[in-house]
């Protein structure tokens, strides 16, 4: 059983090493970087171990940021697997390497002239409201409030 | 008879307690007597009359406020910073409003090679570096005028960083003794404007106007170095102007192509910086320094009784003259910054590395527009200074004043009299004229050739100062200065002439 084991760490650190060689030149930070470095101090706060846990203080600041609903426990355990399987990047060393902002670097960013080309359709814009008054759009006034958390139905039905 | 009141002052850059005449008693409660205060309109506090700034109480009684700015400047550019639909100001709703800028899905954003060139035009007159590589980044929050649910911005590189503008403000009661203030640029950064809320309470809905979306701004980010509202005024000022002489922002406060932000704290000097607070919509010159410094006061006073500063966001009541914590705000914003996914990097270049053979159009040259920068504020008053001897304050005043600095360049052609002279006319009495009958300097109904030559009339001593200055009395459209004049001129002639003939000549000169 220990030598199945040992052999599996084996392989495991194998395959790392060499995604470690591969990686060396490039890595791909893009738009993990600024959530990775929130996860990271996340768990800095909440639990110094790496643990992959979530707490409920940050799904309800989630929610309210992106305004999604996780809805169940199982959403949240989905969320902690997600972490932990972008978590193994930071497996690699990218010391000195330069991050890779966008992977659009290589292209040119296309100049416009300043001409003024589009506009004037307000009638079909405004088709897609669901109120209008007199060609504006009509809102509600300000941002509705989310309910706070003991407001809400506890969100643990499986 | 109003007893003298004991109430924070600029002095320098700390502020004091002093005593100040003609306040009026505190109202009901503290926030009240301050509001009362407002309503008196009493302008910058450093013009405070004091009666014994003695009398102040220095050591714990000695604060200093810490004032930074983040002002957006809408760019004067025909279309918008990432789409091609018109900017303009006043103009059916929605009605230069592209897919883009309404958010359709499936629309991208396209970047207007103008919005670059004035920003890097605003960041070389504000002697910044200009990042030759800068990134496009996603700022999102939610809020109906903003209808991606996010604003592109630049946070993590901008186009311009570290750069510096020089200002003055007064430091004494006379208008001559100004000093020269700097404040640093933190940064210079390219940003779309959101559309325009109009909040209609009665039947509790918000209409949207998305025709200001997407339209480009230069938001500018200046270090708290400021230290009360007249500094940020006068730095305000100096901006608009810089501004305005470029080209690249028309500047203009009340019709919203210029809007400061400020962050203001309170500390004593030598200690730690006090929590800050940002006032927003400060979108008058008028009310600027005044919400600034009511805002300094209500900080000093909350500290001084114990209470502390809460790390929000408050914007300015003009009808009450103070600041109010605003509605929508709860807790700090998480803006969830993201690189804009659509965009690559802005790359821009100087002479050295132009890339041969490239498009002129899809390529910036950095030096190019450099040597193309037009005359600065700053460089205009040093050449009047120099070329008619003038003082600086004078220099100050002559640009203050829309057209008229051409006014007084005009006037200065046709006249053979002395440039101190027409100064001294052009901003005494032209001005002084032009205030009280509430007219812009275009709207004048003297021209510069009459000035002129009323100027020549009493350079050679033709007439007299006194008669000169009833003409303009007469200009004024003061029937009764015209026969003072008769009387005059009857009097030079030793009463020889014919006073209708007299008046029938005049009228014909005055018309002219």
């Amino acid at each position: 059983m220990s030598s199945l084991l040992s052999a599996s760490s084996a392989l495991r650190e194998d395959a790392l090493r060499r995604l470690k060689r591969e990686m060396r030149a490039r890595a791909v930070k893009l738009g993990l970087r600024s959530w990775m470095g929130w996860r990271r101090g996340l768990t800095s706060k909440a639990d110094p171990q790496r643990s992959g846990r979530v707490t409920a203080e940050v799904i309800e600041h989630l929610e309210r940021l992106a305004l999604v609903d996780f809805g169940s426990q199982e959403a949240v355990a989905r969320l902690e697997k997600a972490i932990a399987f972008a978590d193994r990047l930071r497996a690699v060393d990218t010391d000195g390497v330069e991050p890779m902002e966008s992977v659009l670097e290589d292209r040119c960013l296309y100049l416009r002239s300043d001409n003024v080309v589009e506009g004037n359709c307000a009638e079909v814009l405004l088709q897609n409201a669901h109120r209008v008054v007199e060609e504006y759009f009509v809102a509600p006034p300000g941002n509705i409030s989310l309910p706070k958390q003991d407001e809400q139905e506890p969100f643990s039905h499986n | 008879m109003a007893a003298p009141v004991q109430r924070w002052s600029c002095v320098g850059k700390r502020w004091v307690l002093t005593y100040v005449d003609g306040g009026s008693r505190h109202g009901r409660g503290a926030a009240i007597g301050f509001t009362s205060r407002r309503k008196r309109g009493q302008s910058s506090v450093a013009q405070q009359p004091l009666i014994t700034a003695q009398k102040s109480r220095k050591g714990e009684h000695e604060w200093a406020a810490v004032v930074g700015l983040e002002i957006h400047a809408q760019i004067s550019s025909n279309s918008k910073l990432f789409s091609g639909s018109q900017v303009h100001f006043a103009a059916p709703p929605n009605s230069l409003v592209s897919f883009f800028d309404a958010s359709l899905p499936g629309t991208l954003p396209v970047l207007n090679r103008r919005c670059v060139e004035a920003a890097v035009m605003t960041g070389l007159a504000l002697n910044c570096r200009i990042n030759k590589k800068s990134l496009f980044d996603r700022k999102h929050y939610f809020y109906a005028d903003l209808p991606a649910g996010y604003q592109i911005t630049q946070q993590r590189l901008p186009i311009a960083v570290n750069g510096s503008l020089a200002y003055s403000v007064c430091v004494g009661k006379k208008p001559s003794q100004v000093s020269t203030k700097t404040v640093r640029i933190k940064q210079i950064q390219l940003e779309q404007d959101s559309g325009k809320s109009l909040h209609d309470e009665p039947r509790s809905q918000t209409l949207i106007d998305l025709n200001r979306a997407g339209v480009g701004l230069l938001e500018v980010v200046l270090e708290p170095d400021m230290s009360c509202g007249e500094e940020a005024a006068s730095a305000v000022r100096e901006l608009q102007l810089i501004l305005q002489a470029l080209g690249t922002s028309q500047a203009n406060m009340a019709e919203g192509q210029l809007r400061v932000d400020a962050n203001i704290s309170v500390h004593h000097p030598g200690e730690p910086l006090g929590v800050r607070t940002e006032v927003k919509n400060l979108n008058s010159a008028r009310f600027l320094a005044k919400a600034i410094d009511f805002e300094i006061e209500r900080q000093i006073h909350e500290l001084e009784n114990g209470r502390k500063i809460l790390n929000e966001t408050r914007s300015f009541d003009y009808k009450l003259g103070c600041t109010m914590p605003m509605r929508d705000k709860e807790g700090k914003q998480d803006y969830r910054f993201m690189p804009e996914p659509n965009l690559p990097p802005l790359l821009l270049h100087d002479t050295a590395s132009l890339p041969p053979g490239a498009d002129p159009q899809q390529v910036i040259n950095i030096d190019w527009i450099r040597e193309r920068l037009p005359e600065l504020p700053s460089e205009t008053r040093e050449k009047l200074i120099q070329q008619y001897g003038m003082l600086p304050e004078h220099s100050f005043a002559l640009l203050n004043e829309v057209g008229l600095l051409e006014f007084f360049q005009n006037v200065i052609k046709e006249t053979r009299a002395e440039p101190k002279k027409v100064t001294s006319w052009v901003l005494n009495i032209f001005l002084g004229f032009l205030k009280q009958q509430n007219l812009t300097v275009n709207e004048s109904p003297v021209t510069p050739s009459a000035l002129a030559e009323l100027l020549n009339l009493l350079d050679r001593k033709a007439i007299s100062s006194s008669a000169a200055k009833q003409v303009m009395d007469v200009k004024r459209g003061n029937p009764r200065a015209i026969n003072k004049l008769i009387g005059l001129v009857r009097k030079a002639t030793l009463s020889r002439a014919d006073p209708t003939v007299i008046k029938k000549i005049l009228e014909r000169k005055l018309s002219s």
